[in-house]
C-alpha cells in the first residue's frame, strides 16, 4: 500500500467492515445498537441513505431479531450482513447455531468487547471464546485493512457451495473499532471479482417450494451435524485457497496465521487481532535484550489451522499464549492456550506457557509483552507449565 | 444405539436439512406414537365435521362412502381415522359434541 495512491482512506476498522459491505454489495443489513460496533451499521445506514449501496436495512429490536432476520433473508436467497459485539453476541447465541446449522451462509462482523458483569464496554475476547463452537467459520483481523479484505473475503469462503457455513469477522473493540488508520479499499469492482455474487445454497422460491429449519428425529440429526464437521474441514482447505486469490485479487493476503521471526526463534508469542503490531516490537525489543523471541498470530481460529501452526512453531522451545478471556476453572486457563495444549503440546517439543492478559482493554504495552517474552525463558524444559496460567496484570498478585 | 441402517448415509442427505420433497410428513408412519387409538361409533356421529377440522394431523378422512343408520337416515360422507397418520392426541374425542368417538387403549 501506498500512502500516494488516490484510494487510500484514513478510517476504523469499523468504517472498513462497513466499506466491505458496501463493496460487495450486500443486500439485507440488520441494524441493532451495541457499543463498539454502532458505527458499522451507521456508516451502512449511510451508504444506504446516500445511494451508495441498495441495500434493505431492518432496524431489528434486538440481536436476537438481527440474526434471526438474517436468517430469513438468507434463506431467500439475499446476501446479508450484521455485525455485532459482546452481550449482543451473547445475546444472538441461540441463532447463530441455527444459522450455521441451516448452512445460510452468512456475515458478521464482530467488535469484540469484555462480557458482563461487572458491565465493561472495553475490549477483550470473552465474547467471541462464548461462541467458538457455534460452527460458524471465525477469523480475527488486526487492523482496518485486513478487516475490510476479510470481510470481502468472507463472502467467497461462505457461499462456496462445497462450505455453506456463516463467517465471523473479529477485530479489536476501541483499540480497532475506533481507531483510524489508512486503508485502501478494493472497489466494487475488484470486491465483486473475488466474491462474486452466486446463489449456492437451498433458498425459498414459490416455483421450486421447500422447507427449511425442521425438526429431526434422532435418526436423522447426528449426521447433519457431521456434515458441518466436514463442511469446517473443507473450509480450512478453502481458506488456504482463499488467501491465493485474495492475494491475486486484492494485491493483499495474509495467510491462515502469520508469523514474525519464528524461524530462528527460541522462545514465541501466540496473540490475536490488534496485540500483532505491539507483539513485533516486543520480539524486536525482547532480541536486543539477549532473547531469541519470535511472534505469531491466528487469524483463522475456526477451523482451526493446526498445520500451519505446527509448522511455525517447529524450532521454538517455550509458546507463551496471550489469551484475552478466561476459561474458568480450565487448566490451563486461558481458552487458544487450552487449545493448542490439548492439540500440539504434545507433540512437539515445547513448553506451553499460558497468560491471560488485557482483560476488559487494560493496558499491555509492547515493554508488558517484551517482559512476558523475555520471561519465557524460565519455562523452558518445564513439561507441565501450561497446567498454571499467569493472570497478567492482576493487583496483588 | 438405535439401528439406523435403512435411513440414508451422512452424505446422502441435503445440507441443511432442507426438505425437498413437499407434505412428505403424510408419507411418514407415525402410528408408533400413539397409546391410545381413536374409535368412532358410526351409529352416533352426525357427520358434522368438527373431528375433520381440528384433528391437527390430517389423520381423519372424509370419504364419499354413503352411509344409513339404523334409523334410517342417509348420510352422503362417511369419516374415518387414517390409523397411519394418528398420533392418538385425542383432540377428535374431546370435540365431538355427540361422543361418538372413544380413545381405546393401544395395548387392548
Amino acid at each position: 500500500m501506498t500512502l500516494a495512491s488516490t484510494r487510500v482512506k484514513v478510517a476504523t476498522a469499523n468504517e472498513a467492515a462497513a466499506e466491505a459491505v458496501k463493496d460487495v454489495d450486500v443486500d439485507v443489513v440488520a441494524i441493532y445498537p451495541i457499543t463498539p460496533q454502532t458505527t458499522v451499521v451507521e456508516k451502512i445506514a449511510e451508504f444506504v441513505a446516500n445511494g451508495d449501496l441498495d441495500a434493505e436495512l431492518i432496524y431489528v429490536e434486538s440481536e436476537h431479531s438481527a440474526m434471526s432476520a438474517l436468517i430469513g433473508a438468507s434463506a431467500c436467497g439475499a446476501r446479508a450482513f450484521t455485525s455485532t459485539s459482546s452481550q449482543g453476541l451473547i445475546y444472538m447465541h441461540e441463532v447463530l447455531h441455527i444459522a450455521s446449522g441451516m448452512r445460510l451462509p452468512l456475515v458478521m462482523c464482530v467488535a469484540m468487547r469484555a462480557l458482563s458483569a461487572p458491565i465493561s464496554i472495553w475490549n477483550d475476547h470473552s465474547d467471541l471464546m462464548s461462541v467458538r463452537d457455534s460452527g460458524w467459520v471465525i477469523y480475527v483481523a488486526s487492523s482496518a485493512q485486513e478487516v475490510y479484505d476479510t470481510t470481502v473475503m468472507a463472502y467467497r469462503l461462505a457461499e462456496d457451495p462445497e462450505v455453506l457455513l456463516p463467517v465471523m469477522v473479529a477485530y479489536d473493540g476501541f483499540i480497532a473499532s475506533h481507531t483510524a488508520e489508512p486503508f485502501e479499499p478494493a472497489g466494487r469492482e475488484r470486491a465483486l471479482e473475488l466474491s462474486p455474487k452466486r446463489r449456492t445454497w437451498s433458498r425459498l422460491d414459490p416455483d421450486s417450494p421447500i422447507t427449511m429449519g425442521t425438526i429431526t428425529s434422532p435418526e436423522y440429526y447426528y449426521e447433519f451435524k457431521y456434515q458441518q464437521v466436514v463442511a469446517m474441514e473443507k473450509a480450512l482447505e478453502k481458506a488456504r485457497e482463499l488467501e491465493r486469490a485474495a492475494q491475486r485479487v486484492l494485491g493483499r493476503s495474509y495467510g491462515l496465521i502469520e508469523t514474525y521471526k519464528i524461524e530462528d526463534a527460541d522462545v514465541a508469542l501466540l496473540v490475536m487481532g490488534s496485540y500483532w503490531d505491539n507483539a513485533r516490537l516486543a520480539v524486536d525489543e525482547a532480541r536486543r535484550r539477549g532473547t531469541r523471541a519470535g511472534a505469531l498470530r491466528l487469524r483463522l481460529y475456526r477451523p482451526f489451522p493446526l498445520e500451519e501452526l505446527e509448522r511455525a512453531l517447529r524450532g521454538v522451545s517455550v509458546l507463551g499464549v496471550v489469551d484475552r478471556a478466561i476459561s474458568y476453572g480450565a487448566r490451563p486457563s486461558g481458552p487458544i492456550a487450552l487449545e493448542i495444549a490439548a492439540s500440539i503440546g504434545r507433540r512437539l517439543d515445547l513448553s506451553l506457557v499460558s497468560i491471560v492478559a488485557g482483560l476488559g482493554q487494560r493496558t499491555v504495552t509492547v515493554e508488558d509483552l517484551t517482559e512476558l517474552a523475555v520471561s519465557l525463558e524460565n519455562a523452558r524444559g518445564a513439561r507441565d507449565a501450561h497446567l498454571v496460567t499467569r493472570f497478567y496484570g492482576v493487583r496483588g498478585l | 444405539m438405535t439401528s439406523t441402517t435403512l435411513a440414508p448415509r451422512w452424505h446422502e442427505m441435503p445440507p441443511g436439512a432442507v426438505v425437498r420433497e413437499l407434505g412428505n410428513s403424510a408419507s411418514i408412519d407415525r402410528s408408533d406414537w400413539r397409546l391410545e387409538r381413536p374409535v368412532r361409533d358410526q351409529e352416533k356421529c352426525i357427520r358434522c365435521r368438527l373431528c375433520w377440522i381440528y384433528c391437527p394431523d390430517g389423520a381423519v378422512l372424509e370419504l364419499d362412502k354413503p352411509y344409513i343408520n339404523r334409523n334410517g337416515r342417509r348420510y352422503e360422507v362417511t369419516y374415518e381415522f387414517d390409523y397411519r397418520l394418528c398420533k392418538g392426541c385425542g383432540i377428535c374425542a374431546e370435540e365431538c359434541t355427540v361422543k361418538a368417538i372413544t380413545m381405546v387403549p393401544e395395548a387392548l
